[in-house]
């Protein structure tokens, strides 16, 4: 077991994060689902992007690229043809590849993912939408028995190059069912690979990989974030994909440098995390923000790193915490770090409930105070 | 529908090109008496072997079924003589304590023949635990077919070699990647037909609906065989489903439907031959249902008795495929004693490959634990590998 961290890939990109984290604090309504409000993604893909860039369009970006790169890659799921998906992802796609290439299923979830395994079986690449997170669940016997498993029942013959997209989380004033962190279900079932982007580069970044992944993939976009938007330039991320210089898997990334404490967190929480760093530094104490990007395979080096070199850390996740990710990568670093430890590390966490109702959700989310009552607690000598 | 009908491709004389509708108009019957099954089965040649009146082979306008030619009923009946012997000698290893488990489909081999009978070799096949000789008849090798029961792997063989799916033991989860499988031809033009095969009781299973949906609103070349043998492992289909038979779901779906007796080799062949050729030219997906017994336990884990009675077992044997089709081509001239001798030595041959290679030791590597799990494996798998790897050379050393 390496006690080594250099992690090659530690970079930082906190004006991105910042931004996010600003567009974080100001809450969608609680009305419902249509308080997220859908803004039309462009599709054409000729002029450079370099305007502020909402995270929607950099996944609609990312998919149109991958439809225009490879012709085995086939867009499916309910609602995604002509309506372009509940929140625009795949808006334009079906008018600009066919109907061949993005199209629409009947409702019915194990339906599309199964035939996704076949469809993988057959020499394509399936990037297929569950259009809320707990309506995945129909599907759960086909992702954990063969989307999992297929690649090792068949000693390797058989791969399943395939993206299950699934708009998650809270944060948006969802109804029951649509808020759902299923992401530690996942992250339980070898033969998965999870990403979680936080960022709009990441969304473009992340979402090409795992399309071009021989490994199935859940793709857990944060719906909070969908309309967040960032200062990105399209064509320089297609350009640095292309290149295969801004890999993400396995590598989690330092989004906000600080010395006295490490947040690690991923997805919808990396906003938050940041913010309470910034009201951190206002009181004169410098967190860290280490943002996961990929559960599985998870960055050991980079987490660990951090954490070595503050000596305190956070786990925030807006799952509820009871065997989650979140306990999975305190156990981790407490492997791993407990020499170099000041204090226990703690997690804020969703609590062991369903999602709230809207009018709840915000007692249940961590929140920038939760999250420095948590550092607070961290045993400082002062 | 003309515009669909005057599409058609190169077919053979009344097979009909593009979508049951058109399919129902080039027969001259109307959509629904296309999908709907006739009102009884399909059976060519009777429980003793002879050849029934055309009358009386259950057929109606439009469900007409030619009896197929003697080479291929010969072929057919050396595969369901070596299906026969690799049921018994399987069941054998188990009782030997050479394989962990065998479900064993005596009774059920015409049903298994046929269905990879009626394939091409570029056409996919989607098995259950069940449905091993139908594995075998496609191609795959015996022993590398039986590695999931032998319990060293759960899959021995390479299922883009024979174009055979890994046989599914969650039920009719199998159907829907037959769907997919379809799909990804169908979109790149390819004419391949796929053919998924399930049990009466997985018919309840909400995969079975999802993927016999999927198929007929893509219209895709997908048929579904279901060998209806009466029982879920105890529960019988009179409490499983309450519909005129399990053909007549597909009208439901708008698929055509068709039921078979399931121990005729002859109306097997004759429905799935017509099946395939229907899918492969783009009338869309069909389910044949096949009535047919099994004639043992659903495993050696199972004991029938708690729930059927000696007297239905003893009146299923008497409608025994293999003999009924051995009945059937001797009185027709087309199986001589030379051809029995041949064809029971293949049998023997197979079985014998079968002991080598169940009584072989397997070798199992501990390190293929980790090995396919992602294409690469991840930080923590090989962190894990290194550790097993550890505490066998430890183990090893106090040897």
């Amino acid at each position: 077991m390496s006690q080594t961290a250099t992690p090659e890939s530690t970079t930082t990109n906190v004006p991105a994060a910042a931004a996010a984290a600003r567009q974080a604090s100001s809450r969608a309504g609680s009305a419902g689902i249509p308080a997220v409000r859908p803004e039309p993604a462009a599709t054409s893909a000729s002029k450079p992007d370099l305007g502020p860039v909402t995270f929607a369009k950099a996944l609609n970006t990312a998919l149109a690229d991958a439809l225009e790169a490879d012709p085995a890659v086939v867009m499916f799921g309910e609602d995604i043809g002509t309506l372009g998906g509940v929140f625009r992802i795949t808006d334009g796609l079906t008018a600009r590849f066919g109907r061949s290439r993005c199209f629409d299923t009947p409702l019915a979830e194990s339906g599309i993912v199964g035939m996704a395994v076949g469809m993988a079986m057959n020499g394509m690449r399936p990037v297929i939408e569950m259009q809320f997170d707990a309506f995945a669940y129909p599907a759960f016997e086909q992702i954990a028995s063969h989307v999992a498993k297929m690649h090792n029942r068949s000693r390797g013959r058989l791969k399943m190059p395939m993206v299950i997209r699934i708009p998650y989380a809270g944060g948006i004033g969802g109804v029951e069912h649509h808020c759902d962190s299923s992401e530690s279900y996942y992250a339980h079932t070898p033969g998965l690979k999870v990403f979680v982007p936080a960022t709009v580069a990441d969304g473009y970044r992340m979402l090409r990989e795992a399309i071009d992944s021989d490994d199935p993939v859940m793709f857990m976009e944060p719906k909070k974030l969908y309309f967040s938007k960032e200062k990105v330039d399209l064509e320089a991320l297609r350009a640095e994909y292309e290149a295969g210089t801004s890999r993400t898997e396995g590598r989690a990334v330092v989004a906000r440098a600080g010395t006295d404490a490490t947040l690690i967190a991923y997805g919808p929480s990396v906003p938050v995390a940041l913010a309470a760093a910034e009201a951190a530094a206002a009181e004169g104490r410098s967190i860290e923000v280490v943002d996961v990007r990929t559960i599985v395979p998870f960055d050991d080096e980079t987490v660990c790193a951090s954490v070595r070199k503050t000596g305190r850390a956070v786990v925030v996740a807006e799952t509820p915490g009871f065997a989650s990710v979140a306990s999975e990568i305190v156990a981790r670093v407490q492997e791993r770090c407990f020499h170099s430890l000041a204090a226990p590390v703690l997690r804020v966490t969703g609590f062991d409930v369903p999602f709230p109702a809207p009018k709840l959700e915000h007692y249940f989310l961590p929140s920038v105070d939760r999250i420095l009552d948590a550092v607070d607690d961290l045993q400082w000598e002062d | 529908m003309t515009q669909a009908a005057s599409s058609a491709g190169p077919v053979r004389p009344g097979i009909p090109a593009a979508r049951p509708d058109a399919a129902a108009q080039a027969f001259g019957i109307t959509p629904e008496d296309y999908m709907l099954p006739t009102r009884g089965q399909i059976q060519i040649i009777d429980e003793q072997g002879r050849v029934r009146p055309v009358a009386e082979q259950g057929t109606a306008p439009g469900h007409e079924y030619p009896l197929p030619e003697g080479p291929e009923l010969l072929a057919a009946y050396e595969r369901l003589v070596v299906g026969r012997r690799v049921n018994d000698q399987n069941s054998a290893l188990v009782r030997q304590g050479r394989m962990a488990v065998y479900p064993s489909s005596h009774g059920q081999e015409a049903c298994q023949v046929a269905a990879a009978l009626c394939l091409r070799e570029d056409d996919w096949l989607f098995p259950t635990y069940r449905d091993s000789v139908a594995v075998m008849t496609k191609g795959v090798d015996p022993v590398e077919a039986m590695t999931i029961f032998r319990g060293d792997w759960h899959g021995g063989y390479d299922p883009t070699r024979h174009k055979v799916g890994i046989q599914c033991t969650p039920l009719t989860t199998q159907l829907l990647h037959a769907v997919g499988v379809a799909h990804a031809a169908k979109l790149r033009g390819e004419d391949t037909v796929v053919l998924a095969m399930c049990g009466d009781g997985a018919t309840s299973e909400g995969d079975f609906h999802e993927a016999l949906n999927f198929a007929a609103v893509f219209q895709l070349p997908v048929v579904f065989f279901v060998q209806n043998n009466g029982y879920a492992i105890s529960v019988p289909l009179s409490a499983q489903s309450a519909a005129p038979s399990l053909a007549h779901k597909a009208v439901g779906y708008g698929m055509a439907g068709e039921r078979v007796d399931g121990n005729d080799l002859v109306a097997l062949l004759a429905v799935l031959d017509r099946g395939v050729e229907l899918a492969r030219n783009g009338s869309g997906p069909l389910l044949v249902e096949a009535h047919t017994y099994r004639i043992q336990a659903h495993t050696n884990a199972d004991d029938a008795t708690r729930y059927r009675e000696d007297a239905e077992v003893q009146a299923w044997l008497a409608k025994d495929p293999v003999t009924r089709m051995r009945a059937y081509l001797r009185e027709g001239g087309l199986l001589d004693d030379a051809a029995e001798e041949r064809i029971a030595a293949a049998a023997e041959a197979t079985a014998a490959t079968l002991r080598a290679g169940m009584n072989a030791e397997a070798t199992i590597d501990p390190q293929d634990l980790f090995r396919y799990v992602y294409t690469t494996p991840t930080p923590q798998l090989v962190e894990q590998s290194v550790r097993l790897a550890d505490e066998l050379s430890r183990e090893e050393d106090t040897k």
